[in-house]
Formats: structure tokens, C-alpha cells, sequence
């Protein structure tokens, strides 16, 4: 179905951001790119340095936009669910959606939107089939916290949790193609490429997909 | 004057009289102090269809412009602004009315950009407007000045600009009124434009805003000392009118809070209301006052052409109905700011400008500045509104290759 990453470089990222070290890799110099939900514009900055890449973003939070536009990226306030559909097809190289996903409103429509605008899309998210949260909601039968999902159940913005499993199953459904899959474990390194899916979907802590249609 | 206002103080010429300041106003129409770019037998094509064949374009500059011809940037002013933007105003006496935008070390940093501010065509500090001597007829204009468009402002800037030996803008940076040249600029000079920044502005002006526009116009054209317009060769001047039309519009550039935290219900200098119609509260008063020393400075005629150059002003109408095709293939780097308590041209507006620039697959960037300030604000002290102007002039000075200016302080 895919073929896997299993390159194991020492990250200079936090820990928590390693999916910005696995985006790095998949976007070719001097392209493209729309980053949705940039938040300061840290992996903007960053590809924008490493790339040369043309970067835009999306951010909702408005005080993430301004400090992100004082530093010279091109940002605007905006709403995945609501202001994606204003931009034509094709009109990026890459869109990205770096752990972003789970907090939309309409996860399926903001892939579909992001796989008509952009030639290709990458996609990272926390994996909430990660042993971790398993067994938190195992033994003690209660919604799990993790380092990459912090806040109570009732105070986080993360409405549309998935596993990997979960998310190759909408792929599947939206007859999208995974060019690339990388699952990352609590210690930033990235499982082996011949490790089964169930094993990527225990020990991944977040995965990062290169999707195409 | 405080600093939530924009307020026409008293004169800062002291012992000066109102003739001496209607003399020195007078002169600046046709002699303006400033530089002046003379065109004869160079028609300007308007959009009514009619050419100017002799017009001028009064301007100032600051910075110096560099090797390469690429750090010109081209503020645009807003309806009663002028091309003092950074300089003494030889009217008033005043400072510049961006002064805290633009000059050495600010946002708008001269100390790395030629700015190049140019009165508009319609206008009355020394452009061609309708208090102009009309070569034709040696006479002022008056009403005989064909109506002028935002575009036709643009026009004459571009003409200046080509006048000036600059091929390709860095920028163009402009507010309200400004901001629509801003747009123009880019929907119309797209491939000239390298960076441009629309600010409390709109694609259009909207029925709300024609309306309060239609109540200056009809104070002004009610005053009996109009004259139909030809007032200056009866050596009057409509003051009540234009005056009127000041208070009017002043409202609509700050926000209730503000007004309400400044002003409340407090009365001016009694301790009573005095059942009559005399200025019993300070925001009357105030508003007078506002009045009376905009009529100092301006001209009753080229309220009215201004006025109507920004009611004319729908981009997309121009373009077949959608915004989104006034900027196609536009590569000009946007950064689009708005106001949160602005409420002649709401954040909505701007972001109808950024959502067409999405269409377009624009490279643009948007802030939303949260303030009680107004429309008024971007005159005024907003550090996050100058924090985000200088780092995206920074980023764009460092795409283009001009040498940056300094770090902004932290």
C-alpha cells in the first residue's frame, strides 16, 4: 500500500514537532506550499529557510497570525472548515495540515479541500491508537492525556480524535492515495518500514502521511 | 489632542489670522511649497471619458532612492490627507500626518525607503483639482473639473511614478481612501507592484457608507455661500457646510466605546443643560470644533469630488462581477490589515479583499488589530499594527533584495 520511511536521523526539533523533521523531507525545494493551521509559522519559517519554498498559511488564532506576520510570513486569520474552499484547484504544491486535523470541524471535507488545492497533501496527526492512550483508557477509564494531547477532554480543541488505522480506512474510502507514511514513536524515531500496520498504529506516537489523488 | 483621536487642532501659527491661513491654502492649490510634477499636453484619460490635457501632481519624498531604482515605496492618502505625510504641513503647521508611520527608523523606514507621497487628482494642496486654476477658462474649476475615480487617482500616480524614472514599485502602503489606490494599484499595475498593503479599507464602498458620504455633500451644496460651486470668484466659502460635513463624517471614524470613554454625557463648561441649543455637551462641542478647523485646511469642492471618487469604487464591478479577477495571476506580495472596532469599513470588508486574493492564488497576509480606536486607528499609535506593517515590509525587502532595515525594537 505504501512505501514507509524508516531513515532515522537525530531531530534538532522538540521532541513533540518531530512531524515537522518528516515534512521536511517530503517537500521539494523551491515549491509551493500552504501550511493550514500554521500557528506562529515556525514550520513556514523553517522550509522557508531550508527550501526556499514560496509559504502561505492559515491560522485561526488571531494573535498567532499577527506575530507570525510581524515576522515577515505570509499569514492570514482563517478557518480550515470555512475558508478553504475560497482557493482554486491546484493552486499549491503542498498543502500541509500539521496536527491540525482532529481539531476540525469536518475532517473529510477539509481533505477533500485540501486534496483539490494542493497537488499533493501532508498530513500529520497524534495517533490515539498509541499504546499510551490505550491503556489509560484501559485501566484507568478515563480519556486519555498524552505530551501531544495535553488538555481534559473538556477543554481541548481536539473534537475528532483517529488512529492510524482509522485514518488509512478514510483514505481508503475517499479513494485517496497514500504516496507516503511515516509513524514516529514517543522517542522522535521512526518505527521500521517493515513493521506491520498494527504495529505501526500501537507504536506510533503521531504518524505524517503524503497523500495524492 | 489625545491620542485616541484624530483631531484638526487650533492652528500651531500662533497670531496667525484666518486670512493668512486662507492665503497660504489658496497659494498651495496652484503653487503648492512642495515638489510638483507639471504635465502639459499630456492628456490624463479619465474614466468619465473626458482628458485632462495640462495637470500637475503635487508630491513629497523622503529617503533617498537607491542604485537599483527598487526601494520606492508609494503611500497613498486618505480623503482629507495630503502629500505631507511626514513633513510639517504648510497649512496647518502641523506635523505629518503619518508621522508615526512613516520616517527614519519607523515602520515605513526612509532611512531604507524612498517614499513618494502625492497629493490625489481631485484634491486641493496642490494637485489638479477643482480649486485649480482651469487654464481653459483662467478661472477655477469649480464643477467644470470632471468627476475623478480612484482609478483616475492611480493614473496620475503611475504617470508621476514613470515621471520619477521607477519602473517597478517596492510597495504601495495606504488607508481608508488610500487603501482602495492600494488595491487599484494592484488590480490594475499588478506587475509594478512588488509588495502592497491595503489597510481599514473595502473593494467597494458600501450603502451605509455612500449615505453618510450623500449628507457632507448636501451640507455643503445647502450652504447659500456655495454659490452652485463658484464660491471662490465670490470671495466666500460654504464653512457651515463643509463644516457639517466634517462633524458628520468624524463620527464615522471613531468607535461609541471610544467616544463614550472620552466624551460620555459630560457637559462643556456648565454644570446645567441650558434648554437650548447651544453646545451643552463637550462631544458638541468637540464636534465643532472638528468642524470649524477642518475648514481651515480644505476645500468645499474637492470634498465633494473626493467624496465620490470613493462612492464610485467597486473592483469587482470592473472586473466582471468578482473581486477574485481583479487580482489574477497577481504576484505582488498583499498584507491586508483591518480594525476590530472600525466600523466604516469592518474587518468583513478586508477579509472579502483576502478571501479574492485566496481565490487568486495571491501570496497574501492578514491581520486583524484589535483596538477601540476605530477607523481613525491606522493614524494613530498601534504597535501591533506597526509591528506587523514593518515585518512585512522587512519580509518583503528581504525577497526583493533590498537591504533590510533594522530589527524592530522588542
Amino acid at each position: 500500500m505504501s512505501t514507509m520511511t524508516a531513515t532515522t536521523d537525530s531531530s534538532t526539533i522538540a521532541p513533540t514537532r518531530v512531524d515537522y523533521d518528516v515534512i521536511r523531507e517530503l517537500v521539494a525545494p523551491g515549491s509551493r506550499i500552504l501550511d493550514v493551521g500554521c500557528g506562529d509559522g515556525a514550520l513556514m519559517a523553517l522550509l522557508e529557510g531550508s527550501h526556499g519554498v514560496r509559504a502561505s498559511g492559515i491560522e485561526l488564532n488571531q494573535a498567532g497570525v499577527n506575530e507570525a506576520v510581524s515576522l515577515g510570513l505570509s499569514v492570514i486569520q482563517g478557518d480550515a472548515d470555512t475558508d478553504l474552499a475560497a482557493y482554486p484547484d491546484r493552486a499549491f504544491d503542498y498543502v500541509i495540515l500539521s496536527q491540525t486535523l482532529q481539531a476540525t470541524r469536518d475532517p473529510r471535507a477539509v481533505l477533500e479541500n485540501l486534496l483539490r488545492i494542493g497537488t499533493c497533501c501532508i498530513v500529520s496527526f497524534p495517533n490515539f491508537g498509541f499504546w499510551r492512550v490505550r491503556l489509560k483508557l484501559l485501566f484507568q477509564g478515563e480519556m486519555p492525556t498524552t505530551r501531544l494531547l495535553p488538555d481534559p477532554w473538556w477543554a481541548t480543541s481536539n473534537i475528532h480524535f483517529c488512529t492510524i488505522r482509522d485514518f488509512i480506512n478514510l483514505c481508503a474510502d475517499m479513494g485517496v492515495e497514500v504516496d507516503r507514511a511515516i509513524a514516529v514513536n514517543t522517542w522522535g524515531q521512526r518505527i521500521p518500514i517493515n513493521a506491520p500496520w498494527w504495529f505501526w498504529n500501537l507504536f506510533g506516537e503521531q504518524a505524517v502521511f503524503l497523500l495524492r489523488r | 489632542m489625545t491620542s485616541d483621536f484624530v483631531a484638526d487642532g487650533g492652528s500651531p501659527h500662533i497670531g496667525a489670522t484666518e486670512d493668512d491661513r486662507e492665503a497660504r491654502r489658496r497659494s498651495e492649490v496652484d503653487q503648492p511649497t512642495s515638489q510638483v510634477a507639471r504635465f502639459h499636453d499630456a492628456p490624463l484619460k479619465l474614466d468619465s471619458g473626458v482628458s485632462l490635457d495640462n495637470w500637475q501632481i503635487a508630491y513629497q519624498t523622503y529617503g533617498t532612492l537607491n542604485a537599483d531604482r527598487t526601494n520606492a515605496i508609494v503611500v497613498c492618502h486618505a480623503l482629507t490627507g495630503d502629500q505631507h505625510a511626514a513633513n510639517r504641513n504648510p497649512v496647518t503647521g502641523r506635523g505629518g500626518w503619518w508621522d508615526s508611520l512613516v520616517g527614519p527608523g519607523k515602520p515605513v523606514d526612509t532611512d531604507h525607503f524612498f517614499v513618494i507621497c502625492a497629493n490625489v487628482l481631485g484634491g486641493c494642496s496642490g494637485t489638479t483639482g477643482p480649486a485649480s486654476l482651469n487654464p481653459e477658462t483662467g478661472r477655477a474649476y469649480g464643477l467644470d473639473m470632471p468627476v475623478v475615480t480612484i482609478a483616475d487617482m492611480v493614473r496620475a500616480q503611475v504617470r508621476l511614478v514613470e515621471h520619477l524614472g521607477i519602473d517597478t514599485l517596492f510597495a504601495v502602503v495606504g488607508g481608508s481612501m488610500g487603501g482602495m489606490q492600494v488595491l487599484e494599484w494592484g488590480a490594475s499595475y499588478g506587475d509594478r507592484v512588488f509588495a502592497a498593503v491595503p489597510i481599514a479599507t473595502g473593494t467597494r464602498h458600501s450603502a451605509q457608507n455612500i449615505g453618510f458620504h450623500e449628507v457632507g455633500r448636501q451640507a455643503i451644496m445647502a450652504d447659500p455661500e456655495w454659490r452652485g460651486g463658484r464660491y471662490l470668484e465670490h470671495g466666500v466659502r460654504p464653512k457651515k457646510g463643509l463644516s457639517v460635513a466634517r462633524m458628520a463624517a468624524h463620527i464615522t471614524y471613531v468607535s461609541e466605546t471610544a467616544l463614550h470613554r472620552k466624551f460620555g454625557r459630560a457637559l462643556q463648561d456648565r454644570d446645567v443643560v441650558t434648554y437650548g441649543f447651544d453646545a451643552d455637551f463637550q462631544i458638541e462641542s468637540y464636534l465643532r470644533h472638528q468642524g470649524s478647523t477642518f475648514v481651515d485646511r480644505f476645500d468645499a469642492n474637492a470634498y465633494l469630488y473626493l467624496t465620490r471618487a470613493m462612492d464610485y469604487f467597486d473592483l469587482a464591478a470592473e472586473h466582471g462581477g468578482r473581486v477574485a479577477n481583479a487580482f489574477r495571476g497577481s504576484e505582488t506580495r498583499w498584507c491586508v490589515v483591518s480594525f476590530t472596532s472600525d466600523w466604516l469599513f469592518p474587518t468583513s470588508e478586508s477579509r472579502t479583499i483576502v478571501h479574492a486574493l485566496n481565490a487568486a492564488a495571491a501570496q497574501v497576509s492578514f491581520v486583524e488589530i484589535e483596538t477601540d480606536k476605530g477607523h481613525d486607528a491606522f493614524l494613530l499609535e498601534e504597535p501591533k499594527f506597526h509591528r506587523a506593517v514593518r515585518g512585512f515590509l522587512t519580509g518583503a525587502a528581504i525577497a526583493r533584495g533590498i537591504e533590510p532595515p533594522a530589527s524592530p525594537p522588542r
